[in-house]
């Protein structure tokens, strides 16, 4: 799961976490896990997924891999980034979590 | 090949000729595999394909159609899905093989999962799985159906189903299935020919290429002798005249034969039903289902946004009574996050206005939303699975509740009047004790549970009959328990919209008829024949 370049970004920027709710109705389901995905794409960062504070760790790229995850609601979702865009990237992340991925 | 005739179960009335497009699975596989590196060539240009067909496919669909298809699109772009397929592929395997096992080990995690929703996907996933091997097996796709064809398959998914322009004159015949699937409602909703329950397709590899099939006797001919197709084509040629006909008395109001004023309503599952409708074909509306506020990923709706729907409904009807029926979740409709997942039997379980009693922070607000827009046009409100005469007290408390509490707040309401749906025997039996503002009869549900057999079950299909005469003794009864209180009784289920039965309803004493927008014209030329 971790490539030679993760590494890499991992070594030079320090890998950031938080964690927040899902309130949204369904959890992680489809349409969440595709805004997800295509949000973290947007970053050059690692952004990685979790539902617990100590992994396992899921690529937060791969909607695929996101879908695997099958969090409910009421689950608390861990995020783990590294990279130059790091901070801007969890906060992307936090806020459509925060937001209910826009589904209130 | 001479013709072959298949008898199964009529789903959806009407006759078509058509062209046969079989459904990706029941194609056979690849006869010709190439090596690892022309197997992984092949898979990915299928998955390539399939993507490419999916974002045609969804600059034709709106709102929850084009967020599935947008979900099945990134799955299929994200590498991590075909990962073991390629790894299968690089060992050996045929790219067919290896691509549905990967995709069966996916599919069977969704299966696996304790939620509801997440289960549901799995469905997505054989969408995804189907779409790509039917780019490797170079069969007619899914989105290459033409609304001409004979669609032939042992199951067709409403996503396929919906896909299709069906106004061309495409129907349906599948080896399994059941005429009360969600597929079959919408085929009899679009008005295309739909016969269930062939059995298995006695051919084996190449498919006819011509078939006829008659939604009314649910047979299916397939490369018909030139004769068998003439005389066809001549009933074809005699139903359209009779429907032309119909149609131009759609506008009028039904009279039968002896001149009895029969009402006749309009069954709606979204306002999107209404649209490009004339409200004259119509003495207003019977029956709304509200599920579909509540169905798909958005959660449970607010109350303003069920006011605003409701609303335009009745702005619709301009003035005509509309019946809204209040969620009708469980049995074989399942709401994410509402309904009671793994019932042992769920049509017998916590459905309709159980579930709504049983719920009341989702009731009340549906309640209130109600009171609010009953001022905008004749709203009356229906009662879902009602078995006994407390559950429609509880329901008569709680909108008194709501609407006192909205008039105190100063917010525009009124009260509309409460009536029960009779589908449950007991009500049926009982009408008479129930303080209900009026009566409307579920005849899908109540001949499920006369009958004891259900409405998703092909092999008891026989047995679901709403023609029954101990179906047919439950709905006079009901009409006699309204003829004593005074009180209307309707009845809204499918058989008001199965011609041969408009007889046998109207000698029960029923007045008022709810069908689809699409079966309109035909039972009101029904009617005009009916002398009972």
């Amino acid at each position: 799961m971790h490539d030679a370049n993760a590494n890499r970004a991992a070594q030079t920027f320090a890998s950031l976490t938080a964690f927040a709710v899902l309130v949204n109705p369904v959890g992680l389901h489809a349409r969440p896990s595709v805004k997800l995905t295509q949000c973290a794409k947007g970053f050059t960062a690692k952004i990685e997924i979790a539902l617990a504070a100590d992994g396992p760790w899921t690529d937060a790229k791969s909607p695929v891999k996101v879908m695997r995850v099958k969090a409910p609601q009421g689950a608390t979702l861990h995020f783990r980034v590294a990279g130059p865009d790091g901070e801007a990237a969890l906060a992307a992340m936090l806020a459509l979590v925060h937001d209910g991925f826009g589904e209130a | 090949m001479d013709e072959i005739l298949l008898t199964g179960h009529p789903a959806s009335p009407g006759l078509a000729i058509g062209p046969v497009a079989v459904l990706t699975h029941a194609v056979a596989s690849r006869a010709v595999r190439g090596d690892p590196a022309q197997e992984a060539a092949a898979l990915k240009a299928a998955i390539e394909g399939a993507a490419a067909e999916l974002a045609e496919l969804i600059a034709t669909v709106h709102g929850e159609a084009a967020e599935i298809l947008e979900f099945q699109i990134a799955m299929l772009g994200d590498d991590a899905l075909a990962e073991g397929a390629y790894e299968a592929v690089a060992a050996g395997a045929a790219a067919d093989d290896a691509w549905r096992a990967a995709l069966d080990a996916e599919i069977a995690g969704y299966r696996a999962a304790e939620e509801e929703y997440f289960r549901a996907r799995a469905a997505d996933l054989v969408d995804i799985r189907d779409r790509v091997l039917a780019g490797l097996n170079g069969a007619n796709t899914i989105a290459k159906i033409s609304g001409d064809s004979v669609v032939m398959g042992d199951d067709i998914s409403p996503s396929t189903f919906l896909a299709v322009d069906w106004t061309r004159g495409g129907a349906i015949a599948l080896a399994a299935g059941s005429p009360s699937s969600h597929v079959a409602m919408l085929a009899r909703a679009r008005g295309a020919p739909m016969v269930v329950g062939l059995g298995p397709l006695p051919w084996n590899g190449q498919p006819p290429s011509l078939a006829l099939v008659d939604g009314d006797a649910g047979t299916v001919i397939f490369d018909p002798r030139p004769e068998t197709r003439r005389l066809f084509e001549h009933r074809m040629a005699a139903a359209n005249a009779a429907q032309i006909a119909a149609n131009a008395g759609r506008l009028k109001p039904a009279l039968t034969a002896d001149g009895r004023r029969i009402a006749v309503l309009l069954n709606v599952a979204a306002p999107e039903d209404l649209a490009s409708l004339d409200p004259a074909i119509c003495d207003g509306i019977g029956l709304v289902r509200t599920e579909f506020l509540f169905e798909g990923s958005r959660g449970l709706p607010g109350e303003d946004a069920q006011y605003a729907v409701y609303r335009r409904i009745l702005d619709w009807a301009a003035g005509r009574p509309v019946t809204i029926r209040t969620l009708d979740a469980g049995g074989d409709k399942p709401i994410a996050g509402l309904t009671i997942d793994g019932e042992r039997n769920p049509f017998l379980g916590l459905r309709g206005i159980r579930l709504s009693l049983a719920r009341p922070e989702v009731f009340r607000l549906q309640l209130r939303a109600l009171c609010r827009a009953a001022i905008h046009g004749t709203l009356k409100v229906m009662l879902p699975m009602i078995a006994v005469p407390s559950e429609l007290d509880r329901a008569n408390a709680m909108l008194d509740g709501e609407f006192a509490a909205l008039r105190a707040a100063g917010i525009g309401c009124a009260r509309p009047p409460l009536g029960i749906m009779v589908e449950v025997p007991a009500a049926a039996l009982c009408a008479e004790d129930f303080g209900a503002a009026f009566y409307s009869i579920g005849s899908n549900d109540l001949t499920q549970y006369t009958m004891a057999a259900a409405r998703d079950i092909g092999a008891v299909a026989d047995l679901n009959d709403a023609g029954h005469p101990a179906v047919l003794a439950l709905i006079a009864r009901t009409v006699e328990a309204g003829r004593k209180r005074g009180v209307e009784v309707s009845l809204c289920g499918d058989a008001a919209a199965d011609t041969r039965l408009t007889n046998a309803l109207l000698a029960t004493g029923l007045t008022t008829l709810s069908v689809s927008p699409i079966a309109v014209a035909r039972l009101k030329a029904a009617i005009a024949g009916a002398t009972a």
